[in-house]
């Protein structure tokens, strides 16, 4: 396999992996708090659609529209929808006390069928035919570091030719995994996640940190549905598009062992899982679906492995998918 | 500095929320009622939010959607049938605190099965022993997909959401294997099996297609009901869901229950597997269960788990889907309302059931915190 080759495989699996990064970063952040979130899938969806409405009203109704405006308007809509379900869910779980996994499945029903109607209905509403299709606003968020992409060779053209979402979702793994291990807050954070109680003890609003790790989880995780329809379908939306990528994203989550910074790395292994059989000659067509089967398999060995070791540091949060209720201890 | 606030005057929080005493039937029917109906209300509002037709039109189009023609009076019995059969199926894996978010590819596991021996045994058998060949095969591979995660549950304590949650992309994926196996083609798509000689199709009852599936579900309600109420059987897994602790104290093999509930629960989803092919589809896709596995969760725990609630349950699921899948080819408009609104009903009723267990208590202007 020629060299050229493995490195287009690399670029690849990067791009796959930039929406599932973004996913498990926020599932991460939110886990951390206690909550499973399982409404992820659907909040990615939300992202997504929310950012192609922000992006088609700017672009059907400015006369020449403003690439830099463009990017702002959409990634606030997409910020905002997804916020917004997060919202939900931390109102429903932690205010009204309801089942997190019941929740979250309801909020995944509900943010990928609002995501597909309105991908599919959108333009019929402006009297419009065709697909959605935001070339303005996709090129804008496709637009590659300017001297640095195509000076350095075939590394820059490797890993420094993307649009800056890719490089936001590396950041933003950093710095959470900075958060939850080097500052007090983050500390206050894991300890809202493994035991409520404690932490309620010592002070700690865990109600508030609940809200908000789930609500900033949220719109990070709906980043990853930005970027899919922004960037990797250059602002096409396709009607269930993003596929499963969603639960790929809870699955990062186990694989990482909640750790953002492995999410990094994690995600786009998964990624280039996710394209392998494209990429490996020879494989026949039933070949390459045993392959896409490969991620859920790696995540499973993971969860059945480190629950076998017992390893405290490699557990999901204590309290994870439990809720909290002051008056029940 | 930190003093300082304490010696403040303190102050009743604004809200707080007591547990209710045990509702009477009467009460808590009225409260569900009525919260069903303002969800019918919320639903209609936000498909004329979406649409901007005239609300007498949505119920119109939602009531011609699901009741217009005999033929969509079936469709929506038929609907319910598989709705309700999942609900059952994850029902007692639930009631255990066995969050199993995998019937959705249990059920597609059933379904290969049944589809495989149409497949490779359909023509050296009749009719009749292959489907009752086909019943126990799609029991066994569900029951295995469900037990595996139930297994390591039993053993080392492994987080069973996230595990049959990744079953579920396991089963689609082998579902797309088996297809690119089957079809040389590599159109992806199997198509109807056995069209001519109908070999592992339920036979029609009173020339209704889908009576016999219906009536296969009816038995299972009652039998699920009298299982989870009225057995030993039924009692351990309350007392497991409860309590482990309890549990063990008093003498249950909670290993034991774990397991052999969920392997109960994984044989329903292969049953319902089983009518899927052999009842509905004598075909198969990775997605033919079409979000059914999730949507029974859901109705199986706003049910309360109770298997007469869940029927109710899933006529109005049913219903929701129909009638927006009704207005949305009226408008020709995308088809996903449908899910919208289940979301949103859903949501509302699993968000009413705080009202239902708690009450809350504003605080009294004035001093009215005297602890009368």
């Amino acid at each position: 396999m020629a060299l050229h080759t493995i490195l287009a495989f690399i670029s690849a699996a990067i791009v796959q992996g930039t929406p599932l990064l973004f996913g498990a970063t926020g599932e991460i952040l939110t886990e951390k708090s206690g909550n499973l979130n399982l409404g992820i899938p659907g909040i990615m969806y939300i992202g997504g659609i929310s950012g192609i409405v922000g992006g088609y009203l700017y672009e059907h109704f400015a006369e020449t529209p403003i690439p830099i405006l463009c990017v702002l308007i959409s990634l606030l809509a997409s910020l905002l929808g997804s916020t917004l379900m997060a919202l939900i869910y931390s109102f429903l779980t932690v205010t009204l006390r309801s089942n997190q996994n019941v929740v979250g499945l309801a909020l995944t029903t509900f943010g990928v069928g609002l995501g597909n109607f309105y991908g599919g209905s959108l333009l019929k509403f402006f009297g419009e035919s065709g697909s959605i299709s935001l070339l303005t606003t996709g090129n804008a968020y496709k637009t590659k570091i300017p001297f640095l992409s195509d000076h350095l060779g075939i590394f820059g053209e490797t890993f420094l030719s993307f649009g800056f979402l890719v490089y936001v979702a590396i950041i933003l793994a950093l710095l959470a995994q900075w958060f939850l291990k080097h500052t007090r807050i983050g500390l206050n954070l894991r300890a809202v996640g493994e035991n409520p109680a404690t932490a309620d003890a010592a002070g700690i609003n865990v109600s508030l940190y609940k809200y908000l790790s789930t609500c900033i989880g949220g719109a990070i995780a709906g980043l990853g549905g930005l970027y899919f329809v922004m960037d990797y379908t250059t602002g096409a939306w396709t009607n269930n598009g993003f596929g499963d990528r969603g639960w790929l994203a809870i699955a990062i989550v186990i694989f990482a062992l909640w750790r953002p910074r492995l999410a990094i790395f994690s995600s786009y292994v998964f990624g280039g899982l996710y394209i392998a059989s494209v990429y490996i000659p020879g494989l026949s067509g039933s070949d390459k679906e045993l392959i896409k089967m490969l991620p859920y398999l790696v995540t499973i060995a993971v969860l059945v492995f480190t629950s076998s070791r017992k390893k405290r540091e490699h557990q999901p949060p204590q309290s994870l998918g439990l809720p909290y209720f002051r008056e029940e201890r | 500095m930190q003093r300082d606030h304490t010696q403040k005057k303190r102050r009743e929080p604004l809200v707080y929320i007591t547990k209710r005493s045990e509702l009477s039937l009467k009460q808590s029917l009225t409260i569900r009622a009525c919260v069903i109906l303002a969800g019918i209300l919320l639903c209609a509002l936000v498909t004329i939010l979406l649409t901007g037709v005239n609300p007498l039109r949505v119920f119109a189009s939602m009531i011609e959607g699901s009741f217009g023609t005999p033929r969509k009076i079936w469709n929506l019995l038929q609907s319910t049938a598989i709705l309700l059969g999942i609900s059952l199926a994850v029902t007692p894996a639930f009631k255990m605190r066995f969050w199993n978010t995998g019937a959705e590819g249990q059920v597609l596991v059933g379904m290969l099965a049944s589809v495989a021996c149409m497949f490779y045994i359909g023509d050296a058998l009749p009719s009749w022993l292959l489907i009752i060949v086909m019943l126990f095969a799609s029991i066994l591979a569900s029951a295995v997909w469900a037990g595996i995660p139930g297994i390591f549950k039993a053993m080392w304590n492994t987080n069973e959401t996230l595990f049959t949650l990744m079953m579920n992309y396991v089963a689609m994926q082998l579902v797309s294997f088996f297809i690119m196996l089957w079809v040389p083609s590599g159109s992806m798509v199997l198509g109807i099996v056995n069209p001519q000689s109908k070999n592992g199709w339920f036979p029609s009852l009173f020339g209704q297609q889908y009576l016999l599936n219906i009536l296969i579900v009816a038995v299972m309600t009652i039998l699920v009901y009298v299982y989870l109420k009225k057995s030993k059987q039924g009692y351990e897994i309350s007392v497991v869901g409860e309590s482990e602790n309890t549990a063990r104290y008093i003498g249950i093999n909670v290993k034991q229950v774990i397991i052999r509930t969920v392997l109960i629960s994984g044989a329903l989803c292969g049953v319902m597997g089983w009518i899927l092919v052999a009842g509905a589809d004598h075909s198969i896709t990775s997605n033919s269960v079409g979000g059914n596995g999730f949507t029974a969760i859901m109705i199986s725990w706003m049910s309360k788990f109770n298997p007469i609630v869940m029927i109710f349950s899933s006529i109005l699921v049913c219903f929701l889907q129909k009638g927006a899948g009704q207005i949305a080819s009226d408008l020709r408009l995308n088809s996903s309302v449908g899910e919208v609104l289940t979301g949103i009903m859903i949501l509302i009723i699993i968000s009413s059931e705080f009202f239902v267990n708690y009450r809350i208590h504003l605080r009294k202007k004035q001093k009215g915190g005297q602890e009368a």
